[in-house]
């Protein structure tokens, strides 16, 4: 028996093998809630060979940014990200952890500088990719809790 | 010319073994022009930008009393109240308005990363003088000094950490720095401020010796340094709690029967009730003059930064 539960997208952008229960997370990075003008399809707790379950998010009409790309690799380091042309999968790329995460968190530390009133971008320095260890630049405190820190 | 001319003192994790050394050398020199036996012409000409957004006056007064020993000159503020910042004037703008009448700044600042940040914004050297609970690395380095200067060596010495270990970041700083420099370490504290793992892990990762204990006790037959911190009353939500463990860290005469007889007794001030005032008297007891050396270490830094070098 055929299942067909989510139908392909003409143009726009697939993002798959989300660590499953994470794609609300996703869905908060990419700002979808308000004003959002085209179709967002969201799967959760999929069947996948690789990872047992998945999440799968797609919008329609929309290519991702750099940033928005390394804020979802902070929360869904397996996550791949399918730019989707003309029914066709234009490009494929995994999402890659940077070296360094500027201007997309907040620093958990109330008493870090970069949460003042000052002319900067906040930014992080992943020492450790897996587990996920970074630290922000300016005080040096280690950031827990990541998926809250997202800005 | 020297490495460390026109370059930040932000973090002690900056510096390399070699840098500590230089340091460490040229502050033993320094030490008769910090006594006023010797005077030095060095940094004649030189202004010294004092930015105390956080009053903290041995800090400050050492600096101005360095910088004045060298010759040169100080301008800056021992508290915000009275200037631009309270009208609201960002940190970025204040570094870029004293670079502009200064060959150099010290920053003590209650918020952690604001030397970093100044630094990012000042072209000129920017010295951290502490931010917040954050780095205090010209404490670190007058520790060091204070060791070395008065042991001949850091590498095998056994140094004791004692008390708050937990919160209080200058004893992590000094950690990393023995560390590095090859001590070993033992860290007594009450169970609940015990170093953070991720330091002790840090040690591990060196394969250095170190002995994790809750117990004055255990430690002071070895010890050749005794490094006492304050144990903050606020840590502990009941009084009494407080009073019981503040009593079982602290340093009097009974204990050092045990002592070796060359043991140097250090605190980074001031102090409580952690020594108690009748050790000032004996030979183990070396704070004050670890106050002073304050000086010496900061007329080398501010030597080799703002200065040719030694």
């Amino acid at each position: 028996m055929r299942e067909l539960r989510v139908t392909p997208i003409k143009n726009g952008t697939v993002i798959d093998h989300i660590p499953a229960g994470m794609a609300l997370k996703v869905l908060k990075i990419l700002g979808i809630g308000d004003g959002v003008a085209s179709t967002v399809t969201v799967a959760m707790h999929v069947p996948s060979q690789a990872m047992g379950w998945k999440d799968i998010v797609k919008v329609e009409d929309r290519e991702l940014g750099t940033r928005e790309i390394d804020k979802i690799a902070l929360i869904a380091p397996s996550a791949s990200v399918n730019v989707i042309r003309n029914y066709n999968v234009a490009e494929k790329r995994r999402v890659a952890l940077p070296d360094r995460a500027v201007g997309i968190l907040r620093c958990g530390n109330p008493n870090c500088i970069s949460n003042a009133r000052e002319p900067v971008e906040s930014e992080f320095v992943v020492r450790s990719k897996a587990p996920l260890r970074i630290y922000c630049k300016y005080c040096d405190r280690e950031l827990e809790d990541i998926p809250s820190h997202i800005v | 010319m020297s490495s460390f001319r026109g370059r930040d003192v932000l973090s002690i994790r900056d510096f390399s073994r070699a840098d500590i050394e230089l340091v460490l050398k040229t502050a033993r020199k320094m030490v008769p022009i910090a006594l006023g036996k010797k005077v030095s012409r060095d940094l004649e000409g030189r202004i010294l930008g004092t930015l105390f957004y956080e009053p903290s006056t041995r800090t400050r007064l050492s600096f101005e009393s360095a910088m004045g020993r060298l010759g040169g000159r100080v301008l800056g503020f021992s508290s915000a109240e009275g200037t631009s910042v309270q009208k609201g004037e960002t940190l970025a703008d204040t570094i870029r308005m004293v670079e502009a009448y200064s060959d150099g700044v010290v920053l003590s600042h209650p918020q952690e990363g604001a030397a970093r940040l100044a630094a990012e914004f000042s072209e000129k050297p920017v010295i951290n003088a502490g931010d917040g609970a954050g780095q205090h690395p010209t404490q670190t380095l007058l520790d060091l000094f204070t060791i070395w200067d008065e042991k001949g060596s850091i590498e095998g010495q056994r140094v004791a950490l004692v008390g708050d270990l937990k919160y209080g970041r200058t004893v992590h700083s000094l950690t990393y720095a023995l560390a590095e420099l090859g001590a070993h370490l033992s860290f007594v504290s009450p169970p609940t401020l015990e170093m953070p793992r991720e330091i002790v892990d840090h040690i591990k990762e060196r394969h250095l010796s170190f002995q994790l204990s809750h117990r004055l006790e255990d430690v002071i037959r070895e010890a050749d340094v005794l490094y006492v911190t304050r144990i903050q009353k606020e840590r502990f939500p009941d009084p009494q709690e407080y009073e019981k463990v503040a009593g079982s860290y602290r340093v009097d005469l009974d204990l050092l029967k045990d002592a070796k007889r060359d043991l140097i007794i250090m605190h980074p001030l001031p102090r409580v009730t952690e020594i108690a005032p009748e050790v000032d008297r004996t030979k183990h007891a070396l704070y004050f003059k670890q106050a002073f050396n304050g000086v010496p270490v900061r007329m080398a830094l501010l030597d080799l930064i703002l200065g040719g070098g030694p």
